[in-house]
């Protein structure tokens, strides 16, 4: 059966680079002296530390537990020491440090036991937390938690190969040499998912990849392939093909809705790295402590790595021969959707797929940007056929309503506007700019919905109290009366007399209350102050003068007045 | 700002796009020094040297950078477009004020490249043909058609010096929409309007196979990607519609061929109404915007005061375009329908 192929607006075909990595086997990394191993490493929270400094670690052991139902955990990459647990650099754009845990190797790489799952009797709940337990977390760039997508309800496997952007080949060295893996783990998904068909998209420009999984359906285990279909379906290579959304639309002809999840279409997507990492988390209990990172551009012997999450990226060049001479820096991911390394101590992640060091001739520098002409390159490209100037001039006007209404949330930052830019804007950060805005102004409008909430239930209650009040007095009042009436005292009480008592009242109560308040401060030897909250330099004049009427042997002076402007309380 | 993609097409630029563009004009330029003389390098050349001037003191005065502005290119495509659509042999000052209407009014008062509503090139003419209706009607002749063709000496003479040794009535003759705007108001017969010497074979005698020659450049536009089909096949298609429906309904007047191969329909069909800047962008937007403009130079050379109506039927299309890109958004990936 041949797969009829639907196309996907948009796309660009930019220079592929992948012959520079791709020709040569998966290299294994050596073992390092040191590993930095990032607490979060995946879309959602953090994983809790549950190392400290000083222990002991194997290799498999769980260092960080998942947290909150968006998380998956972080294991050991070898055997040692923790030596440290706290802010480390990691591969993030903003260069920021993130917690880490920082292992010395003990040189012996010794392991925890590994136990397989066993897929087939755990309850769908259980398996799910197992995954969550042994890390997996999508591997193609978005290192989503896939104890999460692995929930029955869809028909279609997609088993993305694609491998869209240029220079990395980790993804097509994976599939060529480890076919076998790949292609049963996304059974074991197609399996715990409920899928019926497992379909493969890898494109075109991966002969030798496509090969070697349609090789492995012909001898995948009969158990576990037994009524599924298999489709290996070389795609045209055309950026951005592996693009989740891209893909469901060339193989299935569908849309995922906007803002909706490709579920809703029956169709469940993993990347082949992820499927390869479940397949080894099932059959062996694998916790997913490594993955293949490509190391290319201007390097001496440009290839792919098997590389230990927390193997720190300057080690990864160093493996692949140092950078040459004349390097201007390195990207992590691709070139269309990486960002800049700010620091080579940082290490390989989960979602750090590809490691190129620049170099000027590789990477010129981008020309000055020049006004939008309007020219309608940028629409053309688009795969989401958005109208991406018209983006950029709202963005640029910071007109965030009208972007927002033109779908600037629909934009997947793929690149291609920018790429055929004849005014060489780049577009993608004028989006990015325009998205943190919209968030940070929506973040602001709940704190202020919030507090406005707050305040007005504070208006309320205030009311509340004083109502409760009056009518309290009220009633003290009319039982005064009541009281007078009945001791004949007074024949006919003038309205007069009756507030006068009514303010009475109040004013003995008021003292009894400040008696009754007091006496139990005295009680628990507190001298009244007015004092909470001051600046650190009144509240040290202020400790200074009550010293001073200690000494004057009066200490029991009234409380000091308040002088300064309180603060609030909330 | 992660700075990604950090791979760029290469080869691409303004410059490059506004040198296609002019490269898509030679077949046309040519064709037209073939048949009218070489006074269309004179008015080219006062055209680009004026617009020139005005970009470089324009930037001076809003106080940018000169480089980046005047390496785009685009004032040159504007400064040709407009000398293109003007008579030749006319004095350098009516090139020097379209062109002054045209890159310090239309293109710099209202924010420089990108940012301008109208067609700079079809303000200018817009312009002119208002303020000296006049002049602007003074073509040459094609070849074979007047006494004599100016060489380029003379034809420099001409422009700067004004009338000298030959006088300019010589050589000029009525155009071919000039000719038939007189006649059908005549009533003379549709046979005896195409036997006159202004009309060639099937458009304006000689202008005809200029018009060939820009539809032939258009094409090289659209070969390399430039423009999109839409603004052209709408223009060309709406003006044939109704040039036929008028043929029909009023016989005296010429039909579609005519229309489509006279005057500046080939010129505005794909390298006019096109400008980015000024046109509608989406691409049922582009068909409305260019259809829209295409009937109505029909619709203003039949009806209206004026021989022809490209420039002003662009002109006003460009007052809607905005309008019409916000109502013809297409399908956003994962709206609507295909879900």
């Amino acid at each position: 059966m041949v797969r009829v192929l639907h196309s996907h607006p948009g796309g660009v075909h930019p220079a592929d680079h992948k012959a520079e990595s791709n020709a040569t086997p998966i290299r294994t990394m050596p073992l390092l002296p040191r590993y930095v191993v990032p607490l979060r490493q995946h879309i959602g929270t953090p994983t809790r530390a549950l190392v400290q400094v000083g222990d002991n670690i194997l290799k498999g052991q769980r260092i960080g537990a998942a947290e909150g139902p968006v998380s998956a955990a972080v294991h050991a990459p070898t055997s040692g020491r923790v030596v440290a647990v706290g802010p480390s650099p990691t591969p993030h754009p903003s260069g920021l440090y993130d917690p880490a845990i920082v292992i010395e190797s003990d040189g012996e790489d010794r392991a925890v036991a590994f136990t397989p799952l066993d897929w087939q009797t755990l309850d769908p709940a259980t398996l799910r937390l197992r995954v969550r337990d042994l890390g997996l977390a999508g591997l193609g760039g978005a290192v989503f938690p896939s104890h999460l997508k692995l929930k029955p309800g869809v028909h279609t496997l997609i088993l993305n190969g694609a491998e869209c952007e240029p220079w990395i080949t980790c993804d097509d060295r994976l599939m060529r040499e480890r076919a076998a893996e790949v292609l049963g783990g996304a059974a074991l998904m197609a399996r715990i998912t409920g899928a019926r068909s497992v379909l493969a998209g890898i494109e075109d420009n991966k002969p030798q990849a496509i090969a070697a999984l349609r090789d492995a359906v012909n001898r995948l285990d009969s158990g576990l392939a037994a009524d599924l279909t298999f489709e290996i379906t070389p795609i045209p290579t055309r950026y951005p093909g592996g693009g989740g959304k891209q893909l469901i639309q060339t193989l299935t002809g569908l849309e995922v809705p906007s803002g909706g999840l490709s579920t809703e279409l029956g169709i469940q997507m993993f990347n082949v790295g992820t499927a390869y990492g479940l397949y080894r988390a099932v059959t062996l209990g694998e916790p997913m402590f490594s993955r293949i990172v490509t190391v290319t551009g201007h390097v001496a012997q440009p290839g792919n790595f098997e590389a230990r999450i927390g193997t720190p990226i300057g080690d990864l060049i160093a493996a692949a021969g140092g950078a040459l001479p004349g390097a201007s820096g390195e990207l992590v991911g691709g070139p269309m959707m990486g960002f800049d390394l700010m620091d080579l101590a940082a290490p390989a992640t989960k979602a750090v797929n590809c490691i190129i060091v620049k170099s000027p001739e590789l990477f010129p520098a981008k020309p000055a940007a020049l006004p939008c002409i309007r020219c309608g390159a940028c629409a053309r490209a688009c795969p989401a056929s958005l109208q991406p100037f018209e983006l950029y001039w709202f963005s640029r006007a910071k007109d965030f309503g009208k972007a927002q209404s033109y779908h600037l949330f629909d934009c997947i930052e793929c690149g291609c506007c920018a790429y055929v830019c004849p005014s060489h804007i780049p577009l993608v950060d004028y989006y990015r700019f325009a998205k943190s805005e919209i968030w940070a102004r929506e973040r602001e409008k709940q704190a202020a919905d919030q507090a406005r909430v707050r305040h007005e239930f504070k208006t309320f209650r205030a009311e509340r109290e004083k109502q409760e009040k009056a009518e309290k007095f009220a009633k003290a009042a009319a039982e005064t009366k009541a009281k007078s009436t009945a001791s004949g005292e007074a024949a006919a009480a003038s309205g007069e007399d009756a507030e006068a008592a009514k303010k009475k009242a109040l004013l003995e109560a008021a003292l009894a209350r400040a008696a009754q308040a007091k006496a139990e401060q005295a009680a628990a030897g507190i001298t009244p102050k007015n004092t909470d909250n001051l600046p650190p330099a009144v509240a040290r004049e202020i400790a200074e003068i009550d010293a001073r009427r200690e000494q004057a042997g009066a200490a029991d002076a009234p409380a000091t007045p308040d002088a300064t402007p309180s603060t609030p309380h909330s | 700002m992660n700075g990604s993609p950090f791979d760029l097409l290469q080869r691409n630029s303004v410059t490059l796009v506004m040198a296609k563009v002019l490269a898509a004009l030679i077949p046309g330029i040519t064709a037209h020094a073939w048949f009218f003389g070489p006074g269309i390098w004179v008015s080219l050349f006062v055209c680009v040297s004026f617009g020139i001037l005005f970009e470089t003191l324009m930037l001076l005065m809003r106080g940018r950078s000169l480089g980046p502005a005047l390496q785009d290119g685009t004032v040159v495509v504007t400064a040709v477009l407009l000398a293109l659509s003007l008579p030749t042999l006319a004095p350098w000052w009516l090139y020097a004020t379209g062109m002054l209407m045209a890159v310090v009014v239309a293109k710099h008062l209202y924010g420089g490249i990108g940012q301008n509503l109208f067609n700079p090139a079809m303000v200018g003419y817009a312009a002119l043909i208002i303020s000296f209706p006049l002049t602007m009607t003074q073509w040459p002749g094609p070849v074979g058609m007047v006494d004599h063709v100016v060489t380029l000496g003379e034809a420099f003479d001409l422009v700067f010096a004004g009338q000298g040794a030959i006088s300019l009535d010589a050589l000029t003759a009525a155009t071919a929409l000039d000719t038939w705007k007189t006649q059908a108001r005549l009533d003379t017969a549709p046979a005896a309007i195409a036997a006159l010497p202004a009309l060639g074979h099937f458009g304006g005698r000689g202008q005809e196979y200029v018009a060939v020659m820009y539809l032939l450049g258009g094409l090289l536009l659209l070969s390399n990607r430039v423009i999109t089909w839409h603004i052209p096949v709408a223009f060309l298609a709406a003006v044939a519609l109704t040039a036929s429906l008028v043929h029909w309904a009023l016989p005296g007047q010429p039909g579609a061929l005519f229309h489509l191969f006279s005057g500046g329909v080939m010129l505005g069909a794909f390298f006019i109404a096109t400008d980015p800047v000024t046109a509608a962008s989406t691409p049922l937007g582009k068909l409305l915007y260019a259809g829209l403009a295409g009937m109505l130079v029909v619709l203003i050379r039949v009806f209206g005061g004026y021989p022809d109506g490209v420039a002003f039927s662009v002109l006003l299309m460009n007052v809607a375009a905005p309008f019409i890109d916000a109502y013809t958004q297409p399908r956003v990936y994962g709206h609507g329908s295909k879900s």
